[in-house]
């Protein structure tokens, strides 16, 4: 086991298994804690307060135990195979991401497609139309025959795709070139300019999530835009919301990779972390892609 | 038959003990008994609560529970069995054996394999005290179909975090399996080397990575839909109850075959070993495994026939499961062709694989007339299904993890179980299971609808044999913990290679296996003795 | 072993001779499904039994070769394995070439009876049914006429927990209620289905129809009893819907078409002074909200 401080990725050491560890069981009474805040304040039992040492001890189980991994790795102990291991594992979570965003955007197929044509008695369908839902045509956006909107007249607006979504897309295009150019600042070994890039790429991302946040606030006052405006209203809001959250978290990833790489973590070879969190970025990139398209623009 | 590389070291730390042993360990064959312990656990758990089901069904009239009580049972039963006894139980055996079969030193990510046990056992502490909560367990069925499960009480928002974090332990659990199998392999182990189960399983760990996310959007859904307006699953605000089917199929269809495709692996280990054969047709066999997971996307509505879908999607949905007993023909007929000219002895695990070959088949067929749709008009959502689907889980699913774990007990104990013992087990078993749902396909086919707590008179003949059949089946299964008990206790010494026909890697390394194992990639030749199939 | 396993097959057929021969005593042992009384439902008979035969055929095959190999392969009488035999490109073709023409033949006539089940063109008469927790509305649409449909006072007394009613002095059990619906036989019956509050399915063995009632739609299925077969038929809701799922049956009393006329025509007689009750359009309008 190499013990020696210096990064030294010699890949003749065996595949780093480590002895015992207490974070998962910390991360575990973490979760379990915080979902029963959210229980105790969905069930109006005592409030939700215990979400909060929740997340205190889910950030103290994140810090503890990336904090572990990273020393290990910055003391070699990390050979190519496990170096490998991440790599894999990283992408496989992030496949599970986009299966979890699938479902979304197959609720919003759906309703586009099948469920809110049918309500209007399209086809087979005739029958809801007459005896239903006489008053409702179907189309989209739609909030429902229902007419769910916060506004006395059941009606809701849109944010036109060309407005702040387009400029946030350009905000995320742009991060995801950043990104790049860090990447290759740090193969290249030019330090300075992978720092300021990388600052560049999470500060495009605050920026956008700050975009979004204003975006989210003129849906809720001036547009009669919000969660519950029908079935648009839904998919829009977990749509862009679940992006947001995953925004978020790929920008403050992002902030500390940059704080690691001030202090002179990852060489020019190997660089797992980085890049796990820059393929964590392009992902989030390509679901906003997606958003755009078929949320705000067709 | 012990290999000089697989020479235990085990003494280069001092690890924590008694119960800190257990929450820190990061060894693979530590988190695979846990895994194991914690699938016993739920499943007598499951068990119980399906024998109170079968005693309220023992006869007309409403003896024992109220029905929303019911409800729950049956409810609880059904996610504590999958959830919590299955596919637990898989992870355990990948966890204890994959690493063994194909040379690696440990899982590829210890860490959080050991985070991916721990959960579990809060997610259903979660689900669990839901029973104590205003309202009650809940009581919408293991599908949790909306509306229905929003009436639920304050358990509801409960078992969806559950669930949630039961998908959180399955993700994390089958990215180590797939990272494992994809880059751990000895040098020389080569992907059409690698034993069946190793192969099942790698095919089950995409499946899972693919859906578990999709039932959490689904549940993710029905909170939101509860708590905060959004209206995905109501029709007033343009949604559809029938999406949440859609999509919860999405996942629920390929989750049947989560359960199953490891068991194929197991039932393809077995019966070569005890034919004293290598397995027949050993590609076919995994392209059949691949064929079936692949097709397992796209036949998900066969189980909304009902709900009103166009014909078009009826007729394809219908086609789509038909074509799936193609590929699980092949695998049967490759495991009779193993079996044929071989020299076949009958230890318990051979004859639970056995009884795997000719039950879950049965519950195949019935699964396919399930496929055809005209015909589901009159099945579904009675008693036939239960039949069906217990066919294929209990004397399918169970009962590969029984022959899997009679197999390598040995091998984990470093003792022979009570071979007497595992015969009454198995005989028991295989015939109170036929008592307890072989009657099922006959209630259901007279008209008794599945999920009811009290049923005409017509139906209490068959119900009180089903009944029996379950009491008798229940009592049996307290023979194998017994068992797995005095094989700990001690025995006759196992052998390395512990049953005479064996192959794979796992029976060159000592029995019990050391608690580090292949720290030294085995060599080519204990390779290629190992993967004779 | 070889006492095991014959004494394993001999369980079997004793089993077996046993329900046939209580099946024979008294009818309850019932093993099938009833053919039904309308074309469709003895067509959807017949597939049924097709699929049933098929599987057993293929069954008596399968197991066959297995039962076989443990007789004839066992180490104890001296068998030796042909380790040589590890596949076969020919036998893996064909194994899997006859499951797909047997697939082929089996999917042809499923086909075709689902293609005339969902053909809902032509029906005489229309009814629109909603399930309630836990009951069922039948509204006549063209004759104005509203039915609900509650679980009969005998069956509900019976089935309180620990009644100590004994279920098989009520006449027929949990399958009886207050008001059946009334069809006509020799007629195209259209049934529109929703639900006010849960998803509840509607079903009836004998007419073969089983269909989802979904808050916020409507699904349609027909059903066209034989003139001859005039008589009652019962069902039972066949999809969760809470507490008292069970306690939801459904009753159809098929009528000669005069006779069917008589009684809308008293129905709707007996309907106009009083107002209509609650199941009507604009009742419904307001569902899909869930609580
Ligand atoms: C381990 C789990 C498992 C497995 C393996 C299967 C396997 C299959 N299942 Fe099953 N199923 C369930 C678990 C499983 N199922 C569960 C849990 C439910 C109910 C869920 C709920 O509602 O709660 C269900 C419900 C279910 C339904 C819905 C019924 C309804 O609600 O109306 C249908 C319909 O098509 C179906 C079909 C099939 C088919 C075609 C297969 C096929 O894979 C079977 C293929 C196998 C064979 C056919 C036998 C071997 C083949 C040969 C010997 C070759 C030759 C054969 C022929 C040519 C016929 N299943
Ligand atoms: C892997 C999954 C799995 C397994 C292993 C089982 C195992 C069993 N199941 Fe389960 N079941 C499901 C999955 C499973 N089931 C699912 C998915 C449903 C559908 C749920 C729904 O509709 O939503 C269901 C539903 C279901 C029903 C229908 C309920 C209804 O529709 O209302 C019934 C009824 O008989 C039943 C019975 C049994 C029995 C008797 C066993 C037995 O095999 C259990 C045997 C085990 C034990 C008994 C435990 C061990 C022994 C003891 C605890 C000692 C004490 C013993 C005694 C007192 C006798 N199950
Ligand atoms: Cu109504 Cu079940
Ligand atoms: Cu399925």
């Amino acid at each position: 086991m190499a013990t020696s401080h210096a990064p030294s990725h010699a890949d003749n050491g065996k595949y780093y298994v480590p002895h015992d560890t207490q974070w998962p069981i910390i991360g575990s009474v973490a979760l379990f804690t915080l979902m029963l805040g959210v229980v105790s304040y969905l069930n109006e039992w005592a409030g939700g307060w215990a979400f909060i040492p929740g997340a205190a001890i889910l950030a103290f189980m994140f810090f503890g135990w990336f904090g572990t991994v990273i020393d290990e790795n910055e003391r070699g102990m990390y050979n190519l195979a496990v170096d490998r291991s991440f790599r894999m594992g990283m992408i496989w979570f992030i496949f599970s991401e986009i299966m979890f965003f699938a479902a979304f955007f197959g609720a919003l197929f759906y309703a586009r497609t099948l469920s809110v044509p049918w309500i209007g008695g399209e086809g087979v369908k005739v029958f809801n139309k007459i005896f239903l839902w006489p008053e409702f045509n179907a189309g989209w956006p739609s909030n429902g025959p229902a007419q769910l909107s916060p506004r006395e007249n059941g009606s809701f607006e849109v944010i036109p795709a060309f407005g702040l979504p387009a400029i946030n897309t350009l905000i995320l295009l742009t991060s995801g070139v950043t990104i790049t150019i860090a990447h290759h600042a740090l193969k290249a070994g030019n330090r300075a300019m992978l720092n300021v890039f990388l600052a560049a790429t999470f500060l495009l991302g605050f920026l956008f999530v700050g975009l979004q946040a204003t975006e989210y606030m003129e849906a809720y006052q001036h547009y009669g835009l919000q969660l519950g405006t029908g079935i648009y209203g839904s998919t829009f809001f977990m749509l862009t919301g679940f992006h947001g959250l995953h925004v978020t978290i790929g920008a403050i990833m992002l902030t500390v990779i940059w704080l690691r790489t001030m202090k002179g973590h990852f060489t020019p070879t190997r660089h797992f972390g980085f890049e796990a969190v820059a393929w964590y970025w392009h992902f989030v990139d390509v679901v906003w892609l997606g958003l755009f398209v078929f949320v705000y623009w067709i | 038959m012990a290999h000089e590389h697989a020479a235990a070291h085990d003494d280069h730390h001092q690890a924590p003990t008694g119960l800190m042993r257990w929450i820190k360990t990061t060894n693979h064959k530590d988190i695979g008994t846990l895994y194991l312990i914690f699938s016993a656990v739920m499943f007598f758990v499951g068990g119980a609560m399906a024998m109170v089901i079968r005693a309220e069904l023992f006869k007309p009239g409403m003896q024992f529970v109220d029905p929303s009580f019911f409800n729950s049972m049956t409810t609880v039963h059904a996610l504590a069995m999958i959830f919590g006894a299955v596919m637990p139980a898989w992870v355990g055996l990948a966890n204890w054996m994959i690493p063994l079969q194909i040379g690696a030193p440990d899982m590829a990510l210890p860490r959080m394999n050991n985070f991916s046990f721990w959960i579990l056992p809060f997610a259903f502490t979660l689900l669990l005290i839901g029973f104590f909560v205003p309202g009650g367990a809940p009581a919408g069925g293991w599908t949790l179909y909306p509306p229905l499960v929003l009436q639920g009480g304050d358990s509801l928002p409960m078992a969806i975090f559950a669930v949630h974090l039961m998908g959180a332990s399955s993700i994390m659990g089958v990215i180590n399996v797939i990272v494992t199998i994809m880059n751990m392999r000895a040098p020389g182990m080569t992907l059409l080397r690698m034993p069946l189960f190793v192969w099942t399983w790698l095919i089950t760990a995409y499946l899972l990575i693919a859906v578990m996310p999709v039932l959490a959007g689904a549940v993710t859904m029905l909170l939101t839909d509860h708590f905060f307006g959004t209206s995905f699953f109501s029709a007033a605000g343009g949604g559809d109850p029938v999406m949440f089917q859609h999509i919860f199929w999405f996942f629920g269809h390929p989750e049947v075959y989560i359960l199953i495709l490891p068991a194929f692996g197991i039932v393809s280990e077995i019966i070569p070993t005890f034919s004293r054969k290598p397995l027949f047709g050993y590609e076919a066999m995994v392209y059949a495994s691949a064929s079936i997971a692949f097709l397992s996307f796209i036949v998900w509505a066969h189980h909304m026939f009902t709900v009103g879908m166009p014909l078009a999607g009826q007729m394809f949905f219908m086609l789509s499961t038909m074509l799936i007993a193609i590929p699980t023909g092949v695998k049967v007929f490759n495991w009779c062709a193993t079996l044929w000219r071989g020299s076949l002895t009958f230890e318990t695990p051979m004859l639970f694989a056995l009884a795997f070959l000719f039950l879950f088949t049965c519950g195949g067929f019935s699964g396919l007339m399930l496929a055809i749709v005209p015909a589901d008009f009159q099945y579904h959502d009675t008693y036939f299904v239960v039949a069906h689907f217990h066919y294929v889980l209990v004397p399918g699913a169970v009962f590969a993890i029984m022959a899997g774990v009679y197999y390598w007990m040995p091998k984990w104990t470093g003792h022979m179980y009570d071979e007497k013992l595992g015969k009454w087990h198995f005989w028991l078993s295989a015939i109170f299971v036929n008592v307890l749902f072989f009657p099922q396909h006959f209630l259901g086919l007279a008209g008794m609808p599945r999920r009811i707590p009290d049923y005409s008179t017509q139906f209490a003949d068959w119900n009180m044999v089903s009944s029996l059949g379950a009491f008798g089946f229940g009592l049996s299964q307290l023979l194998f913990p017994y068992i797995i008990w005095k094989c700990v206790k001690g025995g006759a010494p196992a052998p390395a290679r512990a049953w005479e026909g064996a192959h794979g890697l796992e029976w060159e390394v000592p029995s019990p296996a050391p608690h580090h194992t292949w720290d030294e990639a085995p060599s080519m030749a204990v390779i290629a003795r190992g993967a004779e199939h | 072993m070889m006492t095991k396993n014959s004494a394993k097959v001999a369980s079997y057929l004793s089993a077996g001779a046993l329900a046939l021969a209580a099946s024979a005593a008294h009818a309850e042992w019932a093993l099938n499904m009833t053919q039904g009384v309308t074309d469709i439902s003895r067509r959807i008979y017949s597939l049924h039994m097709l699929m049933l035969w098929i599987c057993v055929a293929i069954g008596v095959f399968v197991f066959g070769w297995i039962i076989y190999s443990i007789l004839s392969f066992r180490k104890s009488q001296g068998a030796v394995p042909d380790t040589r035999m590890v596949h076969n490109t020919k036998a893996e073709v064909i194994w899997t070439v006859i499951p797909v023409l047997i697939l082929i033949a089996c999917a042809v006539p499923a086909a075709r009876t689902l293609i005339e089940t969902e053909n809902a063109t032509n029906t005489e008469l229309t009814i629109r049914v909603t399930g309630y927790q836990w009951k069922w509305g039948y509204d006549y649409v063209d004759a104005g006429v509203n039915v609900l449909s509650t679980l009969d006072h005998a069956s509900n007394e019976a089935r309180q927990l620990n009644s100590s009613i004994d279920p098989a002095s009520v006449p027929d059990y949990l399958l009886n209620v207050d008001h059946p619906l009334v069809v006509p036989a020799g007629t195209k019956v259209r049934l529109l289905l929703t639900a006010q509050d849960v998803i509840h399915a509607w079903w009836v063995p004998a007419l073969a129809v089983k269909k989802d009632a979904i808050p916020g739609f409507i699904n349609e299925v027909w059903f066209k009893v034989d003139e001859d077969k005039t008589g009652t038929y019962r069902g039972q809701c066949a999809e969760l819907c809470g507490r008292d799922h069970g306690f939801m049956p459904i009753v159809v009393e098929v009528r000669s078409k005069a006779e069917f006329a008589a009684w809308l025509e008293q129905q709707k007689a007996a309907a106009q002074p009083a107002a209509a009750p609650a199941v009507t359009a604009d009742a419904t309008a307001t569902t899909g909200q869930t609580g």
